[in-house]
């Protein structure tokens, strides 16, 4: 890369990739200078365009389809220091019949825990075409050496997680070390890559500590730069988790990167998201700021625990055309 | 008089005054090459005038649109001290502005003294409004959202001013004044019968650092320069003051200036008393409100 | 996968509409003796009901109410008795801000989201603003003394509306009107008078004196007669600048006050630094809201040539996403045009674009078979001479233009009679401010475009009129100095 023309970061990004597919050769000042070039994020303009695509009114058949389709799309999650083994078998029959009353019912996309408890997952999902997520690199804070942060994520690929929900150093990133941000990724990537089966690597950004929409697209930026497969608003540890504008940003990220390089990567919003109107909210939003390819659970997913059971409520009512209760739907 | 003392060969001759046009900061004579006669209350020859034409106008209004941008975006402090500056250069010329009002006027010279103080002291009054004005009209509005909203008056642009007829001096003041003191650029019609204080004001003007074209003065009869600016599509706004008295071409000078919706001052039934208070309203006539809004946020 | 969304459409059940409306005069309603007319529903053709035309005399009887409350009631009032009513009607607008927004959208074609979310809570927030005045008027002008006498009102305001904003419109005239202590005669655009009918019905509910308000509905005659009636002391009117000039040669070398909001050709300037998400959302709003039947439209784009392709191509990305159909669906974007006769200028000057050598772009968009319609469309490779980058098109078409340094936005800006509003995108805060001060406009919408509220000053430079409306400013236009 050698100029990055502000208010072209698309034209900037791929002439760098291609000259160089992995990205090593940015230098740190031409990774600032990219990144700060981003078109500005404007936030009460960003606010509104959410706000307004909140008021999309969904319907009859269309919201039968979103409900399942957000259920399909569901990261089934624990990350709770009490979790056992059998808190996690419970997890995973949940996921594979969400209800089991009705087989029709679609199964979520995957299960997210620690990686410790990554083999159960593994062991109870087998077969089932549910993937196993586990989060790591000293999640949720990223406060460890790399090297910890690096045999955390290679011992959740070696127990066999699809994916890897690792967290960005946000500390490094706020006092603009986008360098360090990126190397870890980079660095995580490659220790993921010895698995025998790489899993996918998903990069929390944790916008909630990124302070703007600003940094929060910068982020993305960064975190598609070197290499995520998906870019993942929260780790549900701190408030605010998902919000529709933070998502609306990134969303905007992955829709800008594949124009400008041509690679797709996948949106999870995770945390915060318990109702079926919001989450039915982010698939409009998906729907009508990245378009059909995203809607998909490969390129967008809910990290969610709660959500399941409302949106089983929803489908149940859409069903039956009477509200269900939470004695009718199961605990896990 | 002046004319005795020259035949009386026991004095020098008195250099006369070429009563001339006001342009850009010259002082042309008409390009119609006419001048009238202007003749005291009494119709004593007092001076021949230009008898300023339509291209005269135009001209004046082409001078006044390269003046407007520069005079509109001077500091309003600065503004005010031009103001003030225009009422010091006229204290010292005094004596030829009382002299033109009382022979114009046919009053005495107490009375034209008393014209000629309420004239500087006005330019003083108004000179104090150019830094304040906004501070006074303008406003920041509380909308109902994240925005920063704030509403400002900014000049009309340029402005015919038909000037009083009767009161040569102090209401040529009144209405010239306070549409310059806010940034426009002025084409200034004098009372046709009574126009030397205009003219004098020109002189006073172009040596009192009012830049060149910020007013501008026609001399002469009405009809042959007012429903030429009246039409004039670059000029922005009337104050049809001049016009009292005189409804019907009031009307059709009003309706000449909606070719181009200039802002119009409509003129009294009778010429106002211009020694009262004035006001803020011929200030505020002459100001376009300008909202602005931006978004708060990170 | 897509995403289709079913209909989902706004309940009509809550509009109770008559087969046919009268006058609305001295606080009832009473034949016309014009003409009747038909409101037409511009997305179906369909014939909502019939509406009575006012005559001269009717015009006549409607100015002699107006003219007999506002002496021996209206005026005399205190005010903090006027700003009740005023809140009255405030809260009864919102209590029927449902059926209002429908009514709204029936009518003139909007989407309902637009009626529900814009057009109906800015009339209930123009009321309540202005009733708050209406006990504060020695504050209201500079150099009034506190405690000393309230300003007095004008008399009887003849004021005429546009089809765009219908009821929003009559907000902005009769809330201050009324603060001041004027009374007032209405005449509604004729393709859009029912929400001006359902307000007839909301004043009496208020129990505003009689004659306070009176409604008389037609077309252009009736208009000119509430105008040029010569017991008229304050005219107010929003509409084209061609209707505007007449109505300023009919009230010249009379003592009627007038204000005027008139057309506009704003430019909406985006520069290579804004931020370009929130501008194409500016864009879009500026110029395909209301189907671009907005005055203050930001109708011309202009684009920093380093930044044109990008922001094109986002531009035309979200364009794909509009939706167009019923407006009575939620989800609906734009709806109908409000009139034959308006589809058929938006056509003819669309026409003239592609004639004169522009580019002409809409998304592929499927419109409803039965009444009017026009696709959201962008012309590019627009000329500063063209007429669509001079004339106000007053539909969904946009005109793209370019400019490549700060002074040739800024020219290019100015360079047209009108001057109502201008949009400005940059993440410069300087320049901001600096093109702000520049453009000959009475709004300037900097990052953002097309927010209204009643504390904020509205109208226009040049040849979009006098006056203004909304804010302590709008008060001037109703009072006397």
């Amino acid at each position: 890369m050698t100029t990055t023309t502000r208010g072209e970061p698309a034209i900037a990004a791929r002439t760098c990739l291609a000259t160089d597919a992995g990205g090593t050769t940015w230098s740190t000042a031409e990774l600032t200078r990219f990144l700060q070039g981003l078109p500005s994020v404007d936030q009460v303009g960003c606010e509104a365009r959410a706000a307004a695509l909140a008021t999309r009114s969904i319907k009859t058949t269309s919201k039968s389809w979103a409900i399942d389709l957000a259920i399909s799309m569901i990261d089934l999650t624990t990350l709770e220091g009490q979790d056992t083994p059998g808190k996690v078998r419970g997890l995973c029959a949940k996921a594979r019949r969400p209800d089991p009353t009705d087989p029709s019912c679609p199964r979520v996309a995957a299960v997210c825990v620690y990686p410790d408890l990554v083999p159960v997952a593994v062991q109870s999902l087998a077969g089932s075409g549910v993937k196993v997520a586990s989060v790591a690199t000293a999640f949720p804070s990223g406060r460890a050496s790399q090297a910890v942060k690096l045999l955390d994520a290679a011992d959740a690929a070696a127990a066999g997680a699809d994916e890897v929900d690792m967290v960005i150093d946000r500390g490094a990133f706020l006092t603009g070390d986008y360098r360090r941000v990126y190397d870890e990724i980079v660095g995580t990537k490659e220790a993921l890559a010895d698995a025998p089966r790489p899993p996918h690597l998903k990069v929390i950004l944790e916008t909630g500590e990124l302070a703007t929409y600003d940094n929060v697209r910068r982020a993305s930026w960064l975190a598609m730069l070197a290499g995520a497969d998906f870019i993942k608003t929260s780790t549900g540890k701190v408030q605010p988790a998902a919000t529709l504008p933070v998502t609306l940003v990134m969303l905007e990220a992955v829709r800008d990167f594949r124009a400008a390089t041509g690679r797709m990567v996948g949106v999870k919003a995770a945390g915060g998201i318990s109702a079926s109107k919001d989450a039915i909210r982010y698939l409009v939003m998906v729907n009508e700021t990245v378009g059909d390819d995203w809607l998909d659970p490969g390129w967008f997913r809910f990290g969610a625990s709660r959500l399941l059971n409302d949106l089983l409520m929803q489908r149940s009512k859409q069903a039956t055309g009477r509200y269900s209760g939470p004695d009718y739907v199961t605990m896990d | 008089m002046p004319a005795k003392a020259a035949a009386s060969g026991s004095a020098r001759l008195d250099v006369k005054k070429t009563y001339k046009l006001f342009i850009g900061g010259k002082f042309p004579r008409s390009e119609s090459g006419r001048s009238y006669v202007v003749t005291d209350a009494r119709d004593r020859f007092l001076a021949n005038a230009a008898q300023a034409s339509r291209k005269d106008a135009r001209d004046a209004v082409s001078a006044a649109r390269k003046a407007f941008a520069g005079w509109a975006t001077t500091t309003p402090y600065n503004r005010g001290q031009v103001l003030y500056r225009v009422a010091e250069v006229m204290e010292s010329r005094r004596d030829q502005f009382v002299a033109d009002v009382a022979a114009g006027e046919g009053v005495t010279r107490p009375s034209a003294s008393k014209a000629v103080d309420l004239a500087i002291d006005r330019w003083v009054w108004y000179a104090g409004w150019a830094d304040k004005i906004a501070q006074v009209v303008g406003s920041t509005n509380p909308v109902a959202g994240p925005y920063f909203d704030f509403s400002v008056p900014e000049p009309t642009g340029v402005v015919a001013v038909l000037a009083p007829q009767g009161s040569s001096l102090l209401g040529l003041v009144s209405v010239l004044a306070p549409v310059i003191v806010s940034g426009n650029a002025a084409v200034v019609t004098a009372s046709y019968r009574r126009p030397l204080p205009a003219i004098t004001m020109s002189e006073v003007l172009a040596t009192s650092d009012v830049p060149a074209g910020v007013v501008n003065v026609l001399t002469g009869q009405l009809a042959d320069t007012v429903p030429t600016l009246a039409s004039h599509q670059d000029v922005n706004a009337i104050d049809l003051a001049g016009a009292a008295g005189d409804a019907e071409n009031a009307r059709l000078l009003e309706v000449a200036a909606v070719d181009n919706l200039k802002r119009v001052l409509r003129a009294d039934d009778v010429e106002p008393d211009w020694t009262l208070d004035p006001g803020l309203s011929r200030i505020t006539r002459f100001l376009e409100t300008k909202t602005v809004w931006h978004p708060m946020g990170l | 996968m897509a995403f289709e969304y079913a209909p989902a459409p706004e309940s009509r059940a809550v509009v109770d509409l008559r087969s046919s409306y009268g006058l609305f005069i001295g606080g009832e309603f009473v034949d016309g003796h014009g003409s009747p007319f038909k409101a037409v529903s511009p997305a179906t053709e369909e014939v909502l009901a019939e509406i009575a035309e006012a005559s001269d005399a009717d015009v006549d009887r409607a100015v002699a109410a107006a003219r007999r409350a506002y002496t021996r009631t209206w005026s005399k009032l205190p005010g903090r008795e006027r700003a009740k009513y005023l809140f009255r009607i405030a809260r009864i607008v919102q209590e029927r801000s449902r059926e209002l927004a429908v009514l709204e959208s029936l009518d003139n074609g909007k989407p309902i989201r637009e009626a529900r979310d814009v057009d109906i809570p800015l009339v209930a927030a123009y009321f309540f603003y202005y009733a708050g005045w209406a006990d504060k008027l020695t504050y209201a002008l500079p150099g009034a003394r506190a405690g000393g006498p309230a300003p007095r009102p004008l008399g009887v305001a003849g004021q005429v509306i546009p089809w765009n904003f219908p009821l929003m419109m009559l907000a902005w005239k009769i809330a201050p009107a009324l603060a001041c202590g004027n009374t007032v005669v209405l005449k509604p655009a004729e393709t859009t008078s029912l929400t001006a009918l359902l307000f007839a019905e909301i004043c009496q509910q208020a129990d505003l004196p009689p004659g306070v308000v009176n409604i008389v509905t037609g077309a252009g005659d009736v208009g000119r007669a509430v105008v040029a009636h010569p017991d008229v002391d304050k005219v107010a009117f929003t509409g084209s600048t061609e209707v505007g000039k007449t109505i300023a040669r009919t009230v010249a070398g009379t003592r009627k006050s007038v204000t005027l909001e008139l057309g506009g050709k704003a430019a909406n300037i985006v520069f290579d630094d804004a931020p370009l998400d929130q501008a194409v959302e500016g864009i879009v709003n500026g110029i395909f809201f209301n189907q671009g039947h907005v005055c203050c439209a930001g109708s011309r784009l202009l684009v920093q040539e380093s930044v044109y392709d990008d922001l094109l191509a986002r531009l035309k990305r979200r364009m794909a996403t509009l939706r167009v159909g019923d407006p009575l669906d939620k989800n609906t974007d734009i709806g109908a045009i409000n009139s034959a006769e308006q589809l058929a200028k938006i056509r003819e000057l669309s026409d003239i674009g592609e004639a004169e050598g522009a580019q002409r772009w809409s998304p592929p968009c499927e419109l409803p078979d039965r009444g009017f319609w026009f696709a959201p469309t962008i012309f590019t490779g627009v000329s500063q001479s063209d007429r669509i980058a001079r004339e106000e098109i007053f539909g969904p078409v946009l005109s793209v233009l370019t400019f490549r340094t700060p002074d040739e936005a800024v020219a290019k800006a100015n360079n047209t009679p009108y001057g109502l509003s201008a949009g400005v995108w940059t993440d410069k805060g300087s320049r901001i401010l600096w093109m702000a001060d520049r453009l000959r406009a009475g709004v300037v919408w900097a990052n953002t475009f097309n927010r209204f509220d009643p504390t904020s000053p509205f109208g226009g430079y040049k040849e979009s009129g006098y006056g203004r409306e909304g804010g302590r400013h709008g008060l001037e236009a109703y009072l006397a100095r």
